[in-house]
């Protein structure tokens, strides 16, 4: 190596974001809840219960600000069958994106079922979360969902 | 209102992929096209507005450079959308309405094929519920499509003769990237990627660049003896809380033909931007198009050019009203997964 080589300057090239997200006041409260396994909605003045939490009705355009604690088992809305995972899933065997409505609340939430057969799924079944061992007050501090047998 | 019509269209052949042309290559032969097509340059162009999206080149405010497309010097009136540049041309119209321009060059842009779109996809999605679950768009789509099906609004009888038609219709159409046909046997052997969805249910990736370009009544007569015209153009949004939408119907799509006074009105040609093929059985119905020729250049699923082919759509019913007898027509652009945002377009051209 030549003297004028060792004097190239350099810099690290690393894509990332480097800045935490802030997640708000609403969203915020949610996360925090998830982290010690509760689930929390967000209710409107008629009294449909937001789960997750939303910070407002896209119907209506209040701000929703009063929380209400729901069961965090619920049932599956609408699923899709993943049999062969891409690279970028979280899940490597076969899974299922879900639409989970929890008991208690009034819209869905998108996550994972996983555990199971695709002919295991319709409409209607009942799911149950496997929490996280690591909670960071993420959505997944539920790392899937698993029928509730 | 101004009365703003259509007076040129121009697609590139949509490639699978277009290896090392960069974007500004895309988008050179095709401006270049329309103008020469129109016997115009940039300088008879009063605001120029674009449509691509800055995550499939992996850099912010790549736009910029596709405007090294164009003849930017004397310095032109410009914007640009990250969206599909239907959007391009809804703002273009209201840059007319408003008096600041009487002529607008619109083109969308999109080159899929360097990247893995699914995952690119999941991450312009909600960053708190949705991104860090990395859904892929095939497998929210196939939500939605779960919904229908469950719920009687469409059969997958149905979702297989979209895609059987659509590959019919792109025989005929000589900028599709898919032109072969299938067979319902081969249909029914596909592999299924996220359920109900199979490979085959799904637009192919696609690298393409399209033009368009529209004036007001005062100035439309010079550049073509046979403008078609923007009778109306709505665009309506859902909200970004995918759980807590109606997946089953599309109150975007209804308020537009409602707002638009379209829910009656006989077309004889339309052109819907159904990515999926479980879409097209389902807005069939929602646009009271059942007995309306639909998607005659294949739609979508012969050739999906990200941020073009909304405006493709645009330019495929303009494409038709110009050159068969077809009077009216509607065109119809989404964004967002699920069908989230909708835009309707109704033309008609002078008898």
């Amino acid at each position: 190596m030549t003297k004028q080589e060792t004097l190239k300057l350099q810099a690290p090239f690393e894509l990332s974001y480097d800045y935490k997200r802030s997640s708000g006041p609403i969203m915020s409260k949610f996360f925090e809840a998830l982290s010690k396994k509760k689930i929390l909605g967000t209710k409107n003045a008629s009294g449909k219960v937001f789960v997750p939490a939303a910070e407002f009705d896209p119907n209506t355009n209040e701000a929703l600000t009063e929380f209400v604690e729901v069961e965090s088992t619920g049932i599956i809305e609408s699923w899709s069958w993943v049999a062969n995972p891409k690279p970028h899933h979280l899940i490597q065997s076969a899974f299922a994106f879900v639409l989970i409505k929890f008991n208690g609340a009034d819209t869905s939430m998108l996550h994972m079922v996983s555990e199971c057969a695709e002919s295991d799924l319709a409409k209607g079944v009942k799911v149950k979360p496997v929490w996280s061992s690591d909670p960071k007050e993420m959505i997944l501090d539920i790392k899937y969902f698993v029928l509730e047998k | 209102m101004k009365k703003i019509a259509i007076v040129g269209y121009a697609q590139n052949k949509i490639l699978a992929s277009a290896g090392a042309l960069n974007e500004v290559e895309l988008i050179m032969p095709v401006v270049h096209k329309i103008f020469n097509n129109l016997g115009i340059s940039q300088k008879e162009i009063d605001f120029t507005c674009s449509g691509s999206c800055d995550y499939l080149q992996g850099a912010a405010f790549a736009f910029v450079e596709g405007l090294s497309a164009i003849q930017t010097n004397p310095p032109i009136k410009e914007s640009h959308v990250e969206m599909d540049a239907a959007w391009a041309l809804y703002e273009s119209m209201l840059k007319i309405q408003m008096g600041d321009a009487d002529t607008a060059l619109i083109y969308g842009f999109g080159k899929s094929s360097p990247g893995d779109l699914d995952s690119i996809i999941s991450l312009q999605m909600d960053p708190y519920y949705i991104s860090p679950l990395w859904p892929d768009r095939i497998s929210l789509a196939a939500l939605q499509a779960q919904v229908l099906l469950n719920n009687n609004i469409i059969n997958k009888d149905e979702i297989m003769h979209a895609v059987i038609e659509s590959r019919n219709n792109g025989l005929n159409n000589l900028n599709a990237l898919i032109q072969t046909s299938i067979t319902e046997d081969e249909y029914q052997k596909d592999l299924v990627l996220s359920s109900p969805l199979r490979a085959l249910d799904c637009p192919p990736i696609s690298d393409g660049a399209s033009a368009m370009i529209i004036a007001s009544e005062d100035k439309a007569f010079n550049f073509s003896s046979n403008p078609i015209w923007i009778k109306g153009i709505d665009h309506r949004i859902e909200t970004s809380n995918l759980g807590a939408r109606n997946l089953s119907s599309s109150p975007s799509i209804k308020s537009a033909m409602k707002s638009l006074d379209i829910e009656n009105t006989a077309f004889d040609i339309a052109e819907i931007h159904t990515q999926f093929s479980h879409e097209y059985p389902f807005l069939r119905k929602l646009l009271n198009l059942e007995n309306v020729p639909i998607n005659l250049s294949g739609g979508p699923l012969v050739g999906n050019v990200m941020m073009a082919a909304g405006l493709d759509a645009i330019g495929k019913v303009y494409e038709q009203l110009s050159t068969n007898s077809y009077k009216r027509g509607l065109a119809h652009a989404t964004s967002g997964p699920c069908l989230q945002h909708n835009m309707l377009v109704s033309l008609e051209k002078n008898s």
